[in-house]
């Protein structure tokens, strides 16, 4: 089954990250997806923009509504997402846990199973 | 969570945030600074211990709060601290706290702070000081290191301007909106000041002033997220993150100034040119334009272009041109003369500047941009006296280089060649 690991972390914290601090994040998770990616079980990974640059289109009657945000009421924001192939759940368990030991401090991962999933094409 | 490079990022990235609410409850920076230490100084020890708490921030304020009234307390009366448990336990109170930490409130108290440090009585060094002090909590030392000044020194510039801003009286009630918009639009520029502190550093001051960039596009984002439909924050964070995006090829192996039209264009920071573009797409859907969203644009347009060929040179003299009818000055005219040459050729930028030049005899760009357009239209003994007046007026060792390399070019061939600034 595939699972979506949703990222939320506090983004003020993340955008605070110095380019070292960020580097070595980043090379510690690509350890991690590497391992999943040459096992055949990685799906598409991104890392989204801070919530600053998000736009929300509300659907309502008439017109839809373009609007700034999502204002982050939550001291939580979605910052990024992985696409996993696990067996179980807690294969999924052990791949978050592993993200999560490469990415220690705040913020927590949503594991979600897919119901269905489509990729027509590469776009990046 | 044990990790204290993340305890360090949480405590700075709160920092804005938790001085400024101490502020406005103690009325008194240096009050609000100490309990703003003291409650880092338990954060310390207490969360690799127990844990991250849910809000970093509001946990810094309450903490920071008790030990100040504590310490206050303490001066009154030599009563006996209570227990470390006490002061530092927020199992219930931490939720309660959140709640009253709604958006609006918080908002305001950060726009204070940045607020009394773009005091006018302060003199930009002054302002930008402060405010790198105060609200992004650099240390002194670094601080002087950027503006080339002994550590005392500095430390003597920011207790002078702490004094000054005491005096200042600024209201601690929430401001009207149209008060809002002018602390606002004064704090932008401040930080905007911070920027080009930083950005018009020589390559051998860059490493001490490239953070200045860095600490800029940290206090606009922070607006931005407090102002997340005002199109100007959008216009301002845009601005600076397409500047510092070509940071990596603004200078050469040897601290030389390279023209925008010969950076090597893959040194250019997509991730930072990408989020640029968002914020001024975004912005523009606004449609209340300004001059933050305009320079902006121009930059955008720089940056979109694969080769210097491919710029949109009409589209960006437009802009100047509507630049100039918002904010009329000769620097904005002269910033233009790029594109004006681009498009019409290097006599009709020369008549668009000469104009200026009563008002722009102090200044080296201008001279730098009129012997470019001299050299260009091959008067090489003009274009060397407005050389040598550049020389005489650069502000960085870079600058003057630069102008050298030219003059130089100037003696070895009498080649028409092309001067823009970076």
């Amino acid at each position: 089954m595939l699972y979506a690991i949703l990222c939320y972390n506090n983004e003020d914290v993340v955008c605070a990250w110095s380019k070292e601090q960020d580097d070595e994040v980043m090379a510690r998770l690509q350890v991690v997806t590497g391992k999943l990616r040459d096992q055949g079980r990685l799906g598409p990974v991104a890392r989204l923009m801070p919530t600053t640059a998000a736009t929300t289109l509300r659907k309502t009657r008439d017109e839809p509504l373009v609007i700034d945000g999502p204002f982050a009421e939550t001291k939580e924001q979605f910052l990024g997402f992985y696409v996993v192939d696990c067996a179980t759940l807690d294969e999924a368990v052990d791949v978050a846990k592993d993200l999560a030991e490469a990415n220690p401090g705040g913020g927590s991962y949503e594991l979600r199973p897919i119901s269905a999933f489509f990729a027509p094409r590469e776009v990046a | 969570m044990t990790d204290p490079a993340w305890i360090n990022t949480a405590l700075s990235s709160a920092r804005p945030q938790a001085v400024a609410a101490l502020l406005r409850y103690f009325r008194d920076l240096d009050t609000a600074e100490e309990a703003f230490q003291e409650a880092c100084l338990r954060a310390l020890r207490t969360w690799p211990k127990n844990g991250p708490p849910r809000d970093p921030a509001a946990w810094l304020i309450f903490v920071g709060r008790n030990s100040g009234i504590d310490a206050a307390r303490r001066r009154n009366k030599q009563a006996p601290m209570p227990p470390e448990e006490t002061i530092s336990d927020l199992e219930d109170v931490e939720s309660a706290v959140v709640e009253r930490l709604d958006g609006a409130h918080y908002r305001d108290d950060i726009l204070r702070l940045l607020f009394i440090c773009c005091h006018p009585d302060l003199p930009a060094t002054q302002q930008i000081a402060l405010a790198l002090r105060i609200v992004s909590g650099i240390p002194v030392k670094q601080i002087a290191r950027a503006f080339l000044v002994g550590e005392s020194a500095m430390e003597q510039r920011i207790t002078r301007a702490k004094a000054r801003i005491a005096n200042a009286e600024v209201p601690f009630e929430a401001p009207g909106p149209v008060e809002r918009s002018e602390r606002l639009a004064a704090v932008l520029a401040m930080v905007y000041l911070v920027f080009n502190e930083g950005y018009s550093a020589g390559a051998t001051e860059i490493a001490n002033r490239a953070p200045l960039c860095e600490e800029a596009i940290r206090l606009a984002r922070l607006l931005l997220r407090l102002f997340q439909t005002e199109p100007e924050v959008m216009g301002l964070t845009a601005l600076l993150l397409l500047q510092h995006a070509r940071a990596a090829a603004r200078f050469d192996a040897d601290g030389e100034l390279v023209l925008m039209d010969d950076q090597d264009r893959s040194l250019w920071n997509r991730a930072l040119i990408d989020e640029g573009l968002a914020l001024i797409d975004k912005a523009m859907r606004h449609r209340r334009s300004g001059p933050y969203q305009i320079q902006a644009a121009i930059a955008a347009l720089h940056a979109r272009a694969a080769r210097p060929e491919d710029t949109d040179w009409a589209e960006i003299d437009l802009l100047y041109s509507v630049l100039e009818s918002m904010t009329p000055s000769p620097v904005v005219t002269l910033n233009r003369a790029v594109a004006y040459a681009k498009l019409r050729g290097p006599e009709a930028a020369l008549k668009l500047i000469e104009p200026l030049e009563p008002k722009l005899a102090g200044y080296f760009h201008f001279f730098g941009v009129k012997g470019g357009l001299l050299m260009q239209l091959g008067r090489a003994e003009d274009a060397r006296e407005a050389f040598g007046r550049a020389i005489a007026l650069a502000n960085t060792a870079a600058e003057a280089a630069h102008i050298r390399m030219h003059l130089d070019r100037l003696s070895a061939e009498s080649l028409p060649r092309n001067g823009m600034s970076a």
